[in-house]
């Protein structure tokens, strides 16, 4: 079980969200991750990359997909080999 | 029968607009909610049984922990504490039937809440063609509140909600047992209830590998606004035509009739003239309103800011920032419009400022007017033309000041924190012709009765400024020199000098405050000439290429770069700011860059020439 970033995963790759971790205490990106779904547990999937950077990065969550900047990618940590 | 006041509410992109549209046909309201500039759409219709159903269209929320002024709105009117508004009797929680684990948990988080609602299971079509399955009954049950299935873009697909709304006696529903983990009871609600073959539909897939592909992506969307422009500007310019000919023969038989004197001249110079103006620019801001819209209800318009993120983030705007900039190159006034789709305050004021700073279409008639006269007709390298070469580089001009300014407010700004971009990429989807229409009505009348009265009001001042005083018996000169107008004009050169400017130009911009194609106008009446814009423009080239030296042609085309003084630009900034500091600054900064580079501009030149 290896735990990584969101951010650090190659387009394509599926992992399990594993925790959001907030920049400071009253983060509101944070919070607002987990509002969107990033919660533990729920699987992920990077789609696909901006063409410029590679950044931002689309992410798949459930049924809907959010474009994130990279630095709002780092605060999501996902377990990698559970996923299928 | 006691009328019913309901709200919609739910996640962005669940098609609540759509079905408000469905709801209330063209009977509807838009203003802002006081205080901000947060669209506030209410509508009514009569339900079966004859009462009156009053409904609002609730700015869309991810959260009631909210993270922009529109999510603050939602919330506090669901919470029935937003000053002014009355509380709705009934809400209408809106849910993607095909987004469901992100929508329901809104729906909960509503629902807890405690207050009357009903849940409307929105775009069945579309979850049904993708093989979704969900038992209402059971969702019901578990919910312990109305669900009902709607399909907002078919005509009659609201019937089910309706039909609910007008039997629910509003009354709480019952209490929820004490849920903490929003997204378990989401889990369990989806696992109990739902049956999905696939998370995402195939063709939005398959869709988004071309439209999102770092080479392919960034071609298709080059194309697509190369396209927008030419339409924008093949198409509206016989309509621009038809208006100015029409305007000005309605103007010229209202006023035939009327003897020589103030009136006629109020009419015909001042209202007329003003109206006209205005009113050139609909087609243009129609047709790209039109493909903004189109591109919108499509679902295009966030892949293209997912696009161009990284590089507008680089200099402090936000991909979102695009549409709104490249509507600019028209005119800024729908550009600024369109920064209401920016969601993040601070994102969005940056986008007005540097907003203006893209050359509009005001500026091409100034343009080529100095061009043909000052920028000899000579082939460089052989395949380029200099005067073509001297037009791109103005519009290049204006591209890089607004990346320059937005970078140093980016410096030099108090709030450093980060600002997400957290943007939802929704399903492709087939624009709705009603959609579309209802959203072009919405934005032509905006654009004609706020932004149109503000500027005739100001057109007729400047008419008075530039009639009175008359010229006095036996006068020699235009009667414009004679003029408040000409006075200020004269005191203005002082100023002036050292970019260059003579009293000519300097009163030429104060009738050019109204639109600054009207510049050339107001020179042409200066040099006291008669006749159309474009016979003006023919005659005038000649003359001030002897009049002026080359080093003030070149001062004149670098200040409109910039251009500080479109009032109709900064009338919008103020609307859609709700704070004249915001204008003071814009118009500070605007004009203190004109003035400085037409002053380097200027002396440079002279220094050379």
């Amino acid at each position: 079980m290896s735990n990584v970033r969101l951010s650090e995963l190659s387009p394509g790759a599926n992992a399990i969200v594993a925790h959001v971790e907030a920049t400071n205490p009253s983060d509101p990106i944070a919070r607002r991750l987990s509002d969107l779904g990033f919660v533990a547990g729920e699987p992920v999937k990077l789609v696909a990359s901006g063409p410029i950077g590679a950044d931002p990065l689309l992410v798949q969550i459930g049924f809907t997909r959010f474009a994130l900047r990279r630095s709002e990618a780092a605060r999501v940590h996902v377990d990698v080999s559970e996923a299928c | 029968m006691s009328s019913l006041r309901i709200a919609l509410v739910g996640n962005p992109n669940c098609g609540k607009t759509a079905l408000f549209n469905l709801l209330t046909g063209s009977r509807q309201k838009v203003a802002n909610y006081a205080g901000v500039t947060v669209e506030r759409k209410e509508g009514r219709y009569t339900a079966p049984s004859g009462r009156i159903v009053d409904i609002a269209d609730l700015p869309g929320a991810y959260s009631l922990d909210a993270t922009s002024p529109d999510e603050a709105i939602t919330r506090d009117i669901c919470l029935g504490r937003y000053p002014g508004e009355v509380p709705p009797d009934l809400l209408v929680c809106v849910a993607d039937a095909t987004n469901l684990r992100l929508h329901l948990r809104f729906v909960l988080e509503v629902r807890k809440l405690g207050r009357p609602m009903v849940m409307a299971l929105n775009m069945m079509d579309a979850a049904a063609r993708r093989g979704i399955r969900v038992d209402v009954a059971a969702l019901e049950r578990e919910l312990g509140i109305p669900v009902v299935e709607t399909v907002a873009v078919k005509r009659g697909g609201g019937a089910a909600l309706v039909e609910r709304v007008d039997r629910e006696v509003a009354a709480p529903p019952p209490e929820l047992r004490d849920i903490d983990d929003l997204h378990a009871e989401v889990r369990r609600l989806l696992a109990a209830t739902i049956s999905m073959p696939a998370r995402t539909a195939a063709i939005d897939d398959a869709l988004d590998r071309v439209v999102l592909h770092p080479v392919w992506g960034l071609a298709i969307l080059a194309v697509l606004m190369f396209f927008i422009f030419q339409s924008v500007f093949s198409w509206a310019e016989p309509l621009m035509e038809m208006i100015e000919t029409g305007i000005a023969s309605l103007g010229a038989w209202v006023t035939g009739a009327l003897p020589d004197g103030p009136i006629k001249s109020l009419l015909a110079d001042g209202i007329f003239a003003g109206l006209g103006s205005v009113l050139v620019f609909l087609p243009q801001i129609l047709i790209l309103f039109l493909f903004i819209l189109v591109l919108e209800e499509s679902g295009y318009l966030p892949r293209a800011a997912f696009l161009l993120d990284r590089l507008m983030f680089k200099v402090g705007l936000t991909g979102r920032a695009f549409i709104p900039l490249l509507s600019s190159f028209a005119c800024a006034i729908p550009g600024i419009m369109a920064t209401r789709s920016i969601p993040d305050p601070r994102d969005r004021l940056t986008t007005i400022f540097v907003a203006p700073l893209m050359t509009c279409s005001a500026r091409l008639p100034v343009y080529t007017l100095l061009i043909a006269a000052f920028i000899p007709q000579r082939t460089v390298l052989g395949v380029f033309n200099l005067q073509g070469i001297v037009l791109f580089a103005l519009y290049v001009a204006g591209i890089a000041s607004a990346l320059a300014v937005a970078f140093v407010m980016k410096r030099f700004r108090r709030d450093k924190s980060e600002h997400a971009l957290l943007m939802e990429l929704p399903s492709y989807r087939v624009p709705n012709a009603r959609d579309v229409a209802l959203g072009l009505w919405e934005r032509a009348k905006t654009f004609l009765k706020r932004v149109g009265g503000i500027i005739l009001a100001l057109t007729v001042l400047l008419w008075f400024l530039s009639s009175f005083p008359a010229p006095p018996e036996g006068a020699t000169g235009p009667a414009i020199d004679y003029s408040f107008a000409g006075r200020i004009g004269r005191w203005l050169e002082v100023f002036f000098a050292p970019i260059g400017f003579n009293w000519q130009i300097c009163i030429a911009l104060i009738p050019g405050l109204a639109a600054r194609e009207v510049a050339v106008a107001a020179l042409g009446t200066v040099y006291a000439m008669s006749g159309s814009d474009d016979t003006v423009a023919a005659q005038l080239g000649p003359l001030i290429a002897n009049e002026w030296t080359l080093a003030t042609a070149l001062s004149l085309l670098v200040w409109y770069i910039f251009a500080p003084q479109c009032l109709s630009t900064l009338a919008v900034i103020r609307r859609e700011t709700n704070s004249w500091r915001n204008v003071g600054i814009a118009t500070g900064y605007l004009f203190a860059l004109a003035y400085l580079a037409s002053f380097v501009t200027y002396q440079v030149a002279r220094a050379l020439t």
